[in-house]
């Protein structure tokens, strides 16, 4: 069974978000970093950049996938995981302590769409 | 065992290679000027300097550390890798061939354009197309000419809402990205429970935003799509085109034609169907054939037989342009038509249902030692799966490939196609003999077993190759791409 | 019995027992009967080897070989033994792509090879295992760079960039809302004084060749600086021979280097094959197209090399991919690699070096002829623009030289169909020619131009 923590917002495209006042912090789930296997890289959002939900903002690389990360809400990336650069498989780690980046300027709607944990488990169980 | 990098052997001043002395008149430089210095190279590059005979052995041994079809049984699926006619080689090496440029005038090529366009009007009879093209370079390169002619044809006709293009689940990977780098987006077909294309789901998806449906027929699973007919007209009738991914055309070359099925665009492997020569990666041939009303849209410059000769014709105002340098890999060409000449109709024919025969012989010694997924029978490859093995005995298909490694064999193509888990999928081909097939079913079955009795044994494979399994995660993680 | 088939009718009837069906037909019971063939495929009947042999080889006779002076992006350079010997033992001839690492090391060690000469020759950090040609080398470098900066559509190129490779850039834009628009042309070379304006947000990056398609080398001083202050990217496609003597790609600050090589040991072959070649800065190591090989460690320790950063490919990411490229142009990229192993440093400098002198020594002494002049004065290195004063005496000039056996150059208007080269001959002159070769050039033109 993969983990979901409480508290956090989920997309189906298996990201995560949690706001922290007027940032949100985003990264992938364990069901992604499971299915992923060894991450060998992180390609990171150039920091002062406008995403908008949805778009395609990160790609993460094994040996054999690549995936790439949709932005769960729209936002300026603020800040990104330096140590994800040296060392990707933090995400492996720890796919909740280890963000991708942070957003500013997320709306406090704009999470509404997103599932909490206990429907992300419901979603997991049907695919 | 392992060979240094012939940088690793360089010693300055050892490079011997000598050009002609420069033999021009007293004073030529005066009509030298030097090349002004902010043009000019400041950093030496760091290259082997090492003598001839370095040269030739550390290749030789290189060329020992390698696999090819000439080293042993190869059946890569979808790869087609048959017999490479040693005649094929010398026609393709003659000097008048090989010396001669691109852009010479036209009453001097008459030779290589003879070639090019027999080798069209042939291509165009064993696919039952009009006309085609021998630019592209590769299969997916001719995957992206096909497509592109599709857009254009589009175009042309003011219908610029299709934007789509359809592919089924089991398809090459390079059917959507030759789809997205054309700026199309994919969609993909589900599989029905037989392993070929769901046609209710076909239907579901077929709208006037859809430009073309790519299939490869047989598909990757080695099956026939035998609903052909009826996707054929359920496209057409969606005022969608038909595109043929040639990557299996030799399970039925001579049977029947992509043209019969009706497709509206094919693209051909020479390097896989017509015995050229995959030269570790390349080059190969990737020409693409189109039905009658799409001719006009090929790439230019076309090639016509008027009243001088052969000529290049640059004349087409619907034609997509240019797709590479010059005219195609041209001495893969010649290989391709002289594999032609030789084989000669009841020969193509032959080749396909010897194709057949030998994938249906081999799914039958296997089939009660691994789960065949899809059908009892195959056109000119199967796929098996190992997934009950690897349940019981923790032995993945990998690590079944990797033992067939020692036992001499190239193994067949593994975790592909991706609808099918722990997948291997062999393509025997039609050169092997029924005996280079049993010991590989032999090999197989004993494999088998051992994975039963002693499954650290095949965790551990390879043992006998230079090396032993190379670790792709510290490959990929901190690339080291040069010396 | 077919050629290259095993079989024996007892081989046949035995498979066909243990498949269980009793015809080679009906092997094909899935195919319909209206798409199965009633006749023959309308091709020729089979040959016998020696007849094959026969027949191609009188087509090939039909070629006309001549003393060549053509470049336009294919030259005829000397090619040391070494490199056929070695391109054709058959363990590379009949490999596939070296998917399995363990059985190909030789291969892949020979493709590390290659990447290695590229960066070496071009100053930059990463190169590929090779792609088709030069042209599609282009094309690939213009979709890394609009793949690599967001919301951009739109490529500067050099107007003096090989008219063939325009035309595969037009090709690839055409009908995808990408766009290839041109810089200004001024005196033989490509204008780049209005660069900083042009580089609008919707620029990707900028397209430029040197030597250019008339022979001559372009000076790319503060270049880079310009196009990355818009972030944009830069790529420079060369002659790699050329590197010999001009500088690099790198030197200039490029981000791409993308060109043939050609002319590193593969013949002119009627264009085809030749070998695409692109290196990039390290910073877009993970946005270079095609097989790239690694090295690294089997599970002994001991250096170990295999296909890597598979996960920019089409086979995995399929419809993101940002190219759809697999083969490529392997045995070609070993003929290159085994000559400049053979020749060295050393011997790729004399080979450079010999072209531009024997090209200036030409250019040199056809210019004292009345009727036709040299253009411009950009520096050039191995060809060179010929212009004449009418047509009819150009087309004289060609068949003359033809009469003589010599190739005597590229009419520019062919490749490029515009009016205004209509009078321009692209002349090349590799170390290949001879001092008789070179003079018999010049004593038919005396005689044609007298």
């Amino acid at each position: 069974m993969s983990k979901v923590p409480a508290g956090l917002k989920y997309s189906k495209d298996h990201e995560w978000i949690r706001l922290e006042g007027d940032k949100a912090y985003v990264g992938i789930t364990d069901h992604a970093q499971d299915a992923l296997g060894e991450i060998v890289y992180v390609e990171l959002p150039p920091v002062g950049e406008a995403y908008d939900a949805d778009e395609e903002i990160a790609n993460i690389e094994s040996v054999k996938a690549a995936s790439a990360i949709y932005n769960p809400a729209a936002g300026t990336v603020a800040e990104v995981n330096e140590a994800l650069d040296g060392s990707p498989e933090l995400i492996n780690t720890d796919c909740y302590e280890n963000y991708l980046y942070v957003l500013s300027g997320v709306s406090a709607t704009a999470l509404d769409g997103l599932m909490d944990a206990s429907a992300y488990e419901e979603y997991l169980k049907t695919l | 065992m392992n060979e240094p990098l012939l940088i690793e052997r360089s010693k300055a001043g050892r490079s011997s290679y000598q050009f002609p002395q420069l033999d021009l008149p007293r004073g030529f430089d005066v009509a030298l000027p030097e090349l002004p210095p902010t043009l000019r190279r400041s950093k030496e590059p760091r290259l082997p300097e090492v003598s001839e005979l370095d040269v030739i052995r550390h290749f030789t041994r290189l060329s020992t550390m390698s696999f090819g079809v000439d080293s042993g049984c190869y059946p890569l699926g979808s790869c087609t890798m048959k017999y490479n006619p040693k005649v094929n080689e010398q026609l393709a090496s003659l000097e008048d061939f090989t010396a001669m440029h691109p852009l010479q005038d036209v009453s001097t090529i008459q030779g290589c354009l003879s070639v090019m366009y027999n080798l069209l009007e042939d291509l165009s009879g064993i696919t039952g197309m009009a006309w085609g093209t021998l630019q592209p370079c590769a299969g997916a390169h001719g995957e992206y000419t096909g497509l592109k002619i599709i857009r254009a044809w589009f175009e042309h006709h003011g219908d610029a809402r299709r934007t789509r293009i359809l592919v089924p689940e089991s398809a090459h990977g390079t059917n959507p990205a030759s789809a997205a780098v054309n700026g199309f987006t994919v969609t993909t077909i589900p599989a029905d429970a037989e392993g070929l294309v769901d046609i209710d789901a076909l239907q579901g998806l077929l709208d006037d935003t859809v430009a073309g449906v790519m299939l490869t027929n047989p598909n990757t699973l080695g099956l026939f799509e035998k609903h052909i007919l009826a996707i054929s007209e359920m496209v057409h009738a969606a005022g969608g085109l038909l595109y043929y991914d040639g990557a299996n055309l030799n399970a039925i070359m001579g049977m029947c034609t992509p043209g019969d099925m009706g497709f509206d665009v094919v693209h051909l492997n020479l390097h896989k169907t017509f015995g050229t020569p995959h030269g570790g990666g390349g080059p190969g041939a990737g020409p693409v054939l189109v039905s009658r009303d799409l001719v006009p849209y090929l790439p230019k410059p076309d090639i016509k037989l008027v009243d001088s000769g052969y000529a290049f014709d640059w004349s087409s105002e619907l034609s997509i342009g240019k797709v590479s340098g010059f005219w195609g890999n041209f001495l893969v060409l010649v290989r391709a038509y002289s594999y032609i000449l030789r084989m000669g109709a009841e020969g193509i024919r032959a080749a396909a249902a010897h194709a057949v025969l030998n994938a249906n012989y081999l799914l039958s010694r296997l089939k009660g030692t691994f789960s065949v997924p899809y059908g009892e029978r195959c056109m000119h490859e199967f796929v098996v799966s190992l997934e009950d093995l690897k349940e019981k005995t923790g032995v993945s298909a990998l690590d079944v490939a990797k033992a067939l490694l020692d036992s001499g064999y190239h193994p067949p193509t593994m975790y592909f196609p991706l609808i099918v888990h722990e997948a291997l999928m062999f393509e025997p081909t039609e050169s092997e003999s029924p005996e280079t097939l049993d010991e590989l079913a032999d090999t197989l079955i004993e494999l088998a077993g051992i994975a039963a009795s002693d499954p650290q044994r095949l965790k551990q494979a390879p043992l006998t190759t230079p090396v032993r399994r190379v670790d792709e995660v510290a490959a990929a993680k901190n690339p080291i791409l040069h010396a | 019995m077919y050629s290259y088939i095993p079989h024996t009718d007892e081989d046949r009837r035995r498979m066909l027992e243990a498949i269980g069906v009793s015809s080679l037909d009906e092997l094909y019971d899935d195919v319909s009967p209206e798409v199965l063939l009633s006749e023959s495929i309308p091709i020729a009947k089979s040959k016998s080897e020696d007849e094959v042999i026969r027949q191609v080889s009188a087509m090939a006779a039909r070629n006309v070989r001549g003393v060549p002076f053509l470049g336009c992006g294919s030259y005829d350079h000397i090619v040391p033994a070494t490199v056929q010997a070695i391109a054709s033992l058959p363990a590379f001839v009949t490999a596939y792509t070296p998917y399995q690492a363990e059985i190909s090391q030789g291969l892949l060690e020979a493709i590390f090879e290659f990447q290695t000469i590229v960066c070496e020759l071009t100053g930059l950090d990463v190169a590929n295992a090779s792609l088709y040609d030069g042209a599609t080398a282009a094309q690939e470098a213009a979709a890394l760079m609009v793949a690599d900066k967001r919301r951009s559509s739109e490529i500067l190129v050099s107007p003096t960039i090989h008219p063939f490779t325009l035309q595969v850039l037009e090709t690839w834009a055409k009908g995808t809302g990408r766009k290839i628009v041109l810089l200004p042309e001024k005196d033989g070379v490509c204008d780049l004084s209005r660069l900083a304006e042009m580089l609008q947000p919707q620029v990707a990056g900028v397209i430029v060749q040197s030597p250019n398609r008339y022979g001559f080398l372009e000076d790319y001083t503060g270049v880079a600086d310009t196009v990355h202050a818009a972030s944009s990217l830069f790529a420079i496609s060369c002659d790699p021979l050329s590197l010999g003597m001009q500088k690099t790609p790198g030197e200039w600050g490029a981000d791409i280097a993308i060109g043939d090589t050609q002319p590193l040991g593969i013949p002119c072959s009627f264009g085809g094959p030749s070998c695409g070649y692109m290196a990039v800065r390290q910073a877009l190591m993970r946005k270079i197209p095609g097989r790239i090989v690694g090295q690294t460690v089997d599970l002994d320790g001991d250096r170990a090399f295999v296909l890597t950063l598979q996960a920019r490919e089409q086979h995995i990411k399929r419809e993101r991919a940002t190219s759809n490229i697999c083969s490529n142009q392997a045995l070609a990229a070993l003929m290159t690699t085994v000559h400049v192993s053979t020749l060295g440093w050393a011997g790729l400098k004399e080979a450079s070096r010999q072209s531009y002198i024997k090209a200036h020594y030409l250019a040199y002494h056809l210019a004292q002829l009345p009727g036709v002049r040299l253009v411009w004065d950009a520096p050039f290195w191995c060809e060179f623009p010929l212009v004449f004063d009418d047509a009819k005496k150009m087309r004289k000039f060609i068949q003359e030289l033809r009469n003589e056996g010599i190739f005597a150059g590229v009419r520019l208007s062919s490749l490029t169909r515009r009016e205004r080269d209509d009078l321009m001959l692209i002349v090349a002159v590799t170390e290949k020619r001879t001092r008789e070769e070179l003079e018999l050039y010049l004593a038919a033109a005396r005689r044609v131009l007298k």
